[in-house]
């Protein structure tokens, strides 16, 4: 085992843990600990935009963008927060600008802006043009810009290390935040990094499904370090699915591709979007769509021999637009399903895409224990945490942004929090949960494999709490997910080895999404209500009476060391939006 | 008014709808190689059952998960963003998750290994860390002069456009991994570290272009290029790697771009 000492430990270095350790190694000495290399990490997937109302093209104002932030997530988002969001959103474009990300232009050499689903003018009259973008690819450049500038500063890297754990220390009855403890890749060996203060910023959790644009890295291991520790997960039943992925294969298909005018049809060429929302059709956000689809699927409307998906037609479409402003996406759909996006229309379903809820913190980053106190020392950023800016649904592009902004924000606060704090005692035996878990699998002799365990959540996932819910699907996925934890305790791993143990991390990330699944799931049950990404069946409206309120959720070991989930509640935030009935 | 889709209903979309899986059989050879257990690399054999529409990621995911847990290669994203998991298909270096095994012959046994050129440290993972150094080294990063302006800086569209295509880079190590030059010499910078100075040099807001080019002027720097054309038949973003070296070329001797 090797201990570390630095200021500020990053875990993840995805879009917000770089946007933070841009700004933290300037101001402490910073270690960024990630299980990718940085280049690899997922907001390098991303396509179609950062939303941020430059007003380029258009008439637009940054409380119009917070509006429809608002909006969007049905009303659960925090507005003070979401203000932020919005408000930073200018400059966090020009940042990334002036670090060299070549966006698209305007005519007049502007940054170029096109519309995305949910970004309306004057609170809903009409789409308007809000997101940046680099071509399809704007992730990619985001990821590529802030790497770059990540090596222009300096930042240290400890790349191809996994975080499995966060240590907490003690200080005259308050929780402070210590260190965290790596597994290094290449050696298997066990790394404590002890540090003032510590960003978590590793990303979402899509993985439990099957059906999913997320990367097989995506498996909830900062989620579910902060869960292990007593910390609370905050509306994880929020999982956003977005309409188009590449049928069965789950591979993202922006919603700029609708931007750019593509049209959603179903088995007799009808645009079905008009039916259901008759403004922003194609373009409402994504909860709608994603339904809207699954209507006409279940309704005998969907394409195929077996009727289970729908088109996402590029046709109408001039080749050179698509060129130009869609080259990866029609290449995937060559790729993957030999089609020509020019001339065939190509076949789509929703996919899992997004994880609303995650690690509660305040919109400073800090963490947070309950409803108020914060965690000293400890951040959150990123598709991890939970501020909420996106509230029950997040508006396309407000990603990429949360990223930049809350990225920014925690490296600052952090840093500083490291200028003025000493480091806390490390707890006795710092690595001993770690060194038991994976000495535990090592030597295992079970007879469950990862691989099965890992289809039957995601197959019951799919099936059971994605785009409609009841409560008779949650409770399924509940007892499988129960099954399944418990069948986990005898998993066994092939290799026994030290060296790039690739079989035993898989192993290790299982067990993060199992526990998140039951979080999702027993927060789903309980939400008897239908809100942005979370729609149950038995309960179609909106209950504000009962259920405009975050769920937060806390894992409790009794007496007899029996793991439960006690779910609470934590008020909305409100400044200046009511709550209305969402129409697009 | 809407275009009526089901008229071009295509074979191609008809084949792809097709929702039987034909699974076939397949051998893959793969290159082995694992210090733990020996300090021989050795080909192993694995026939599995897989439909051809598939990639050679989900089959090594196959093998991995259902037949041998040690199996071990990178990756992450599966559809060709990422870079992790560039190897030798058959002999090409190709990203796995952008491979379909219909596209490579599944009826001969489809060979596997590591990139060639740096470190290989088990199976399909190599050291990829000189590979990121040479990076590293032509200063990756928009260098600027003066103060900054509040809003954006100005590009045209065409300006824009001049350094689009080696924008697209994602570091998977592909080209330079293809090139004879780099595994002859491992001090060579390689193609992908001049494909991400050309990003900068060409790019209208850069103005640290002299100092790279006097890096690239390094005897390990462009003049070591052979213009084998391997780089550009490896890339699988489709980047004109080749032409790239040839325009730094270019302007390290009329010193314009
Ligand atoms: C296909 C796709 C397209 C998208 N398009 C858009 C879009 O157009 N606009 C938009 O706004 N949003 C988009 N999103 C959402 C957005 O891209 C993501 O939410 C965002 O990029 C997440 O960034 P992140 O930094 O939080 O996490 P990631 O980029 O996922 O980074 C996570 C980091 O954490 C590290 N990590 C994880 N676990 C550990 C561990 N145990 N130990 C150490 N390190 C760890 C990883 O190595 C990685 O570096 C898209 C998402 C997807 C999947
Ligand atoms: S230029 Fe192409 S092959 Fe080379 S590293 Fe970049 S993406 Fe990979
Ligand atoms: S796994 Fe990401 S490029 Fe292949």
């Amino acid at each position: 085992m090797k201990i570390h000492k630095y200021d500020t430990v990053i875990v993840g270095a995805g879009g917000a843990g770089m946007r933070a350790a841009i700004e933290s190694t300037k101001r402490s000495r910073t270690a960024v600990l990630t299980k990718l290399y940085p280049t690899r990490s997922h907001t390098g997937a991303a396509q179609g935009g950062m939303a941020a109302a430059l007003a380029n093209v258009e008439e637009d104002n940054w409380e119009w963008h917070t509006f429809d932030t608002i909006k969007g997530g049905d009303y659960l988002v925090d507005q003070d927060a979401a203000e932020i969001l919005a408000k930073e959103a200018i400059d966090s474009v020009l940042d990334l600008e002036k670090m060299g990300l070549p966006f698209n232009r305007t005519p007049n050499g502007t940054i170029d802006q096109r519309r995305f689903g949910g970004h309306s003018r004057n609170h809903g009259e009409a789409p308007v043009r809000r997101s940046c973008y680099a071509s399809d690819r704007t992730g990619h450049m985001i990821l590529q810009t802030l790497y770059q500038n990540c090596v222009k500063e300096g930042v240290e890297f400890f790349n191809e290390f996994y975080v499995l754990d966060l240590l907490l220390t003690d200080v005259d009855g308050v929780k402070k935040s210590s260190g965290v403890v790596a597994y290094e890749l290449a050696t298997g060996e066990i790394h404590v990094f002890q540090a003032k203060s510590i960003i978590f910023a590793s990303g979402g959790t899509g993985k439990f499904f099957k059906v999913t644009s997320n990367a097989h890295t995506l498996t909830g291991d900062g989620q579910a370090a902060a869960w292990r520790r007593g910390l609370p997960l905050e509306d994880m039943e929020f999982f956003q699915f977005h309409p188009t992925g590449i049928w069965r294969m789950g591979i993202l298909l922006t919603e700029g591709a609708r931007g750019e005018g593509g049209i959603l049809r179903n088995k007799d060429g009808e645009r079905f979007m008009e039916k259901y929302a008759p403004v922003m059709k194609d373009l409402a956000s994504r909860d709608v769509v994603s339904r809207s689809i699954y209507t006409e699927i279940r309704e005998g409307r969907g394409c195929g021999p077996e009727g289970d998906h729908v088109y996402l037609d590029l046709t109408h479409l001039p080749p050179e637009q698509l060129d130009a402003k869609l080259p990866d996406i029609t290449e995937f759909a060559r790729t993957y399903l030999g089609i020509e996006p020019y001339t065939d229309p190509i076949p789509i379903q929703p996919t899992a895409h997004y994880a609303m809820g995650g690690i509660p913190t305040n919109v400073e980053g800090e963490v947070l224990a309950d409803n108020t106190t914060v965690v000293p020392g400890l951040y959150a950023a990123g598709e991890v945490a939970c501020v909420s800016v996106h509230g029950a649904n997040r508006l396309g592009t407000n990603s990429l942004l949360d990223i930049n902004v809350f990225g920014r924000r925690a490296g600052i606060a952090a840093a500083e929090y490291s200028a003025d704090h000493d480091f806390v005692e490390l707890p006795e035996d710092p690595a001993q949960k770690v060194v038991d878990q994976v000495e535990r699998l090592r030597n295992s002799t079970g007879t469950e494999r990862v691989t099965e365990l890992r289809q039957e959540l995601q197959e019951c996932m799919d099936a059971n709490v994605m785009v409609f819910r009841t409560e008779q699907t949650i409770k399924t996925a509940v007892e499988k997910i129960g099954e399944l934890r418990e069948r986990y305790l005898n998993v066994s791993v092939q290799d026994k080895g030290k060296r790039f143990n690739t079989d035993l991390l898989e192993a290790i990330e299982l067990g993060n999404l199992l526990d998140l699944a039951e979080v999702m799931a027993v927060s789903a049950l309980a939400r008897k209500e239908s809100r942005g990404g979370h729609y149950r069946e038995d309960f179609p409206n909106r209950d504000d009476v009962n259920f405009m309120r975050h769920t937060m959720a806390y894992r409790e070991v009794g007496a007899d060391g029996k793991e439960s989930i006690r779910l609470d509640y934590k008020p909305v935030v409100q400044t200046r939006y009511q709550p209305m009935e969402r129409k697009y | 008014m809407s275009t009526p889709t089901l008229d071009k209903h295509s074979a191609a979309l008809d084949a792809a709808e097709n929702t039987a899986s034909h699974a076939i059989k397949v051998t893959f050879r793969i290159r082995r190689f694992n210090p733990e257990v020996s300090e021989e690399a050795s080909w192993q054999d694995f026939e599995l059952d897989i439909d051809p529409k598939e990639r050679v990621l989900d089959a090594l995911h196959k093998i991995k998960w259902e037949q041998d847990g040690t199996l071990t290669f990178r990756r992450s994203c599966a559809h060709g963003i990422c870079g992790s998991d560039a190897m030798r298909i058959n002999g090409k270096n190709r990203l796995a998750c952008k491979t379909l095994i219909k596209d490579i012959n599944p009826q001969k046994p489809i060979t596997v290994e590591a990139i060639k050129g740096l470190t290989v440290l088990k199976d399909l993972v190599v050291d990829m860390e000189p590979f990121f150094q040479a990076y590293r080294d032509v200063m990756p990063f928009l260098i600027t002069k003066g103060n900054e302006p509040t809003r954006e800086r100005l590009q045209t569209a065409e300006d824009r456009e001049r350094f689009d295509d080696t924008t697209k880079c994602i570091l998977c190590a592909a080209c330079t991994s293809s090139c004879p030059v780099f595994w002859n010499d491992g001090q060579y910078f390689g193609p992908a570290a001049i494909v991400n100075a050309h990003r900068f040099i060409f790019d209208s807001r850069d103005e640290g272009g002299e100092q790279r080019l006097e890096i690239l002027n390094d005897k390990d720097g462009v003049w070591r290029c052979r213009t084998t054309f391997n780089c550009t038949d490896a890339c699988p973003r489709g980047i004109e790697v080749t032409k790239a070296i040839q325009e730094v070329k270019r302007a390290l001797i009329t010193r314009r771009f």
